[in-house]
């Protein structure tokens, strides 16, 4: 299993999946633009799987820029900073995007700030061992900046006696509509190379590989002239389909090889990450920036301005989408992350969120949905599923209300990429019903009843 | 201060749909039969046009009065119904009493589709039990075979299309055995160029090879249908009829008879390849293919009828829960199993 070696094996991809319209010429040759400070931010304390992070500050205390606001609350959580220089004005339960109240942050800005960071004491990376170095990386609160914002110091805390070879960074932005990743690629691969040396570095990786599909022309060639030699990276053209920026898809497209089920991509010597992560990582090194502002693209035939943004983490949906226009009076759904696994939020107040991809504004055009007929079992499904399980079984099953029969499916290895749904001629919502059976599954093995 | 926006729906991911739908798939498969309808027009004069739109109202029919009131426009609009009775009417004798095409429709729609629970719940080809039902209630009147016309008659109806119910139908012209009669009983071929064409007694939609191989190709082209079907079907056929014409070339057909003879291309691009009622996986549908590729041969070779594809298809309809079974793909980082 530790003979990867990319060079010796035939270029494909992942086996299933879909082609939906890509939809990414709205802002795809848009450059980064920095929304301007504003005055409310939101931090919510629990952005991602694992513990929420605790407070360190209290109501009324003055913030820098860059300021530890919260620790992290066990080892699978991270350090939050504050998005700008002002005072704390509540901490408490706040409209969170998925529709409930959270924990969070309250800070207003302060208008007179310069809001520059401060002065960063230099840090060395070459001299830190490993577990400084993840301790480093927890103390940046950076995240996987894909969409799941998993820990990223988790990643690169491997076990004894494993080790990475390979460093595969994600450059696949698959989902459509989203451009963040595309834009960060072109304008500063300086900085994610720079992020990839630390990695390879710190990590002891033979090599890194950067997945890239290939509807990115532009950043695959601009990657390409900054390629040193005296580095070990690869950017590799694949070609485009959905999901290919998914972990373990990524890993088959590049490499050939499966993850097993339960497994890791550590298990076979890979650590993936996103490009986003990769230049938070140089930032955080480079400039002692920790990680308190990201890529959003904002899209969709709702926009009225389709844009890709920096904006600083905590700033409402509302006042990222008045910078660039607002909404049109057509728009009826309004979805954080991508249109094929992101969630619509009820609510232009919540924030933006250290996993917040994209902001889509959708018309009637989109969710209008076509009546639904019964499953006639085509199989489409069946050809689109990534994972190779039954997604029309697994739907009739949960539709039965069948939720322990589902196990017998393999529904717990479903990412719930949606590509079923997507298919579907008789408009089923096959991966609707599909997340609602595993919450059922979910909710009842905490509850310890036999499920 | 935090409010819901009153106009934002909550509406679960994914937000983008591919443009196929149900309906539109049934009515592709109509589309690709239309220059097999016309071909049986050409053929069979007017008649043939009766027999189909009666078929088609009677599968509507009983459709209409067996579904409750308020799932009916849902279930008149996803257009099965109407391909049923098309696909039935297909299959009939073009001397068929209106009246038993009637009846057919509705075994089709009644005993092949709604006693199961509607679209999607049947075993069984909702086309072939109609048919199955017509070639066991009244055997004599489907297997009387007019022969193929031409334009010259196109407005001469036969009489025995209005034969009343339950009297005995008067046939006009001299029945005329099918090329897979005269092979089985007088052990004489038919030329592969008037199987192509379509110029031979036989069911309305069966007779011309050319057009409906044309019609399979558009469906593969709008992906509408699973090509491991038909394929696995010739080639199974091909060579099990290959096998038997070396053992016996006098009593058996040779492997291109058998699958331009008969219903075999019908049966093979249009019945089987029915989604609901043949296998889900890849491999599942090869073996459901070769199975019945086989048992149209050996149905057609020992059985007691010339023709065999109907059991074929409706037998391995059967088996397809048991094929669905034993045939879940492997799922991605897991190691093959069975069962």
């Amino acid at each position: 299993m530790h003979s990867l070696n990319p060079m010796n094996l035939l270029r494909g991809s992942f086996r299933h999946g879909v082609h939906p319209a890509a939809h990414k010429e709205q802002t795809v040759d848009l450059p980064i633009q920095r929304v301007p400070f504003g005055d409310r931010y939101l931090m919510p304390l629990g952005q991602h799987i694992g513990a929420p992070s605790k407070p360190v500050v209290g109501v009324g205390q003055r913030l820098y820029r860059g300021q530890i606001i919260a620790e992290p609350g066990a080892f699978v959580s991270t350090f939050l900073h504050s998005p700008v220089t002002g005072r704390v004005i509540d901490i408490g339960p706040h409209r969170h995007t998925d529709g409930t109240f959270k924990p969070a942050i309250e800070i207003e800005a302060d208008p007179y700030a310069t809001q520059q960071l401060p002065p960063a004491q230099t840090r060395d990376w070459k001299k830190l061992d490993i577990t400084a170095f993840i301790g480093e990386v927890q103390r940046a609160g950076i995240v996987g900046m894909g969409g799941a914002a998993f820990p990223a110091h988790v990643k690169y805390s491997i076990p004894e006696g494993q080790q990475i070879t390979e460093l595969l960074v994600n450059g696949a932005e698959c989902e459509p509509y989203l451009t963040n990743d595309h834009r960060l690629m072109v304008e500063r691969p300086e900085a994610l190379l720079r992020g990839i040396e630390i990695l390879l570095e710190k990590l002891g990786a033979a090599r890194a590989t950067i997945g890239v599909e290939a509807n990115k022309p532009d950043a695959i060639e601009i990657l390409r002239d900054h390629l040193s030699p005296d580095l070990p990276v690869e950017v590799v053209s694949l070609p485009v389909k959905y999901p290919q920026g998914a972990e373990k898809m990524l890993i088959k497209a590049v490499y050939g090889q499966e993850v097993p089920a339960g497994q890791l991509p550590r298990d076979l010597g890979v650590t993936v990450n996103n490009v986003g992560t990769v230049v938070a990582i140089a930032d955080w090194f480079d400039t002692g920036m920790p990680l308190i502002e990201r890529v959003v693209t904002v899209s969709g035939p709702g926009a009225a301005y389709p844009s890709n943004l920096i904006v600083p983490l905590g700033t409402s949906v509302r006042d990222v989408l008045s910078f660039c226009g607002g909404l049109r009076s057509e728009t009826r759904e309004v979805v954080m992350g991508g249109p094929m696994m992101g969630s619509p939020i009820a609510s232009l107040d919540v924030p933006v969120m250290k996993g917040t991809s994209g902001i889509l504004a959708f018309t009637n055009t989109e969710t209008l949905r076509p009546p639904e007929y019964p499953c006639i079992r085509c199989g489409r499904c069946l050809e689109a599923c990534p994972y190779f399980l039954n997604p029309s079984r697994l739907a009739r099953l949960a539709k039965a209300r069948l939720f322990s029969e589902m196990k017998d499916y393999r529904v717990q290895d479903c990412v719930e990429c949606g590509s079923c749904t997507f298919t579907c001629p008789s408009g089923i919502p096959i991966v609707q019903l599909i997340r609602t059976a595993k919450d059922n599954l979910a909710h009842a093995s905490r509850k310890g009843e036999p499920t | 201060m935090i409010k819901k926006e009153p106009d934002l729906l909550i509406q679960a991911t994914p937000m983008l749909r591919q443009e196929m739908t149900t309906p539109r798939a049934m009515l592709d498969v109509w589309i690709a039969l239309i220059p097999v309808i016309l071909a049986a027009v050409w053929f069979f004069g007017v008649g043939a046009l009766l027999l189909l739109l009666t078929t088609i109202a009677g599968g509507l029919m009983t459709e209409w009065v067996f579904t409750p009131a308020d799932k009916r426009r849902g279930v008149m609009r996803d257009n099965s119904s109407l391909l049923t009775g098309l696909l039935l009417g297909l299959t009939l004798p073009p001397g068929l009493p209106l009246w038993m095409a009637f009846l057919g429709g509705a075994a089709a729609i009644g005993l092949g589709k709604l006693i199961w629970g509607g679209l999607g719940s049947n075993l069984f080809n909702p086309a072939l039990v109609g048919r199955a039902f017509l070639l066991g209630t009244f055997p004599i009147a489907m297997t009387t075979w007019s022969p193929a016309m031409g334009p010259g008659h196109f407005f001469e109806v036969q009489g025995s299309l209005f034969a009343l119910p339950f009297q005995t139908p008067v046939y006009d012209a001299v029945s005329a055995a099918t090329p897979l009669g005269l092979m089985k009983f007088e052990q004489q071929s038919t030329a592969l160029s008037k199987l192509l064409i379509g110029n031979t007694s036989g069911s309305l939609g069966e007779t011309s090879g050319l057009l409906l191989l044309l019609g399979g190709l558009f469906l593969l082209w709008r992906r509408d249908l699973d090509w491991r079907i038909p394929t696995a079907i010739f080639a199974s056929a091909a060579l099990f009829s290959g096998l038997l014409y070396l053992v016996n070339p006098v009593q058996f057909p040779g492997p291109l008879f058998t699958l331009f003879s008969g219903s075999l291309l019908f049966g093979a691009i249009y019945m089987a390849t029915d989604p609901v009622t043949s296998p889900l996986s890849p491999r599942g549908a090869w073996i459901f293919g070769i199975g019945i590729g086989f048992l149209i041969v050996l149905i057609r070779g020992f059985g007691g009828l010339p023709e065999g594809v109907m059991y074929a298809i409706l037998l391995m309809n059967g088996a397809t829960p048991l094929i669905d079974r034993y045939t879940q793909p492997r799922v991605f980082g897991r190691q093959a199993r069975s069962g």
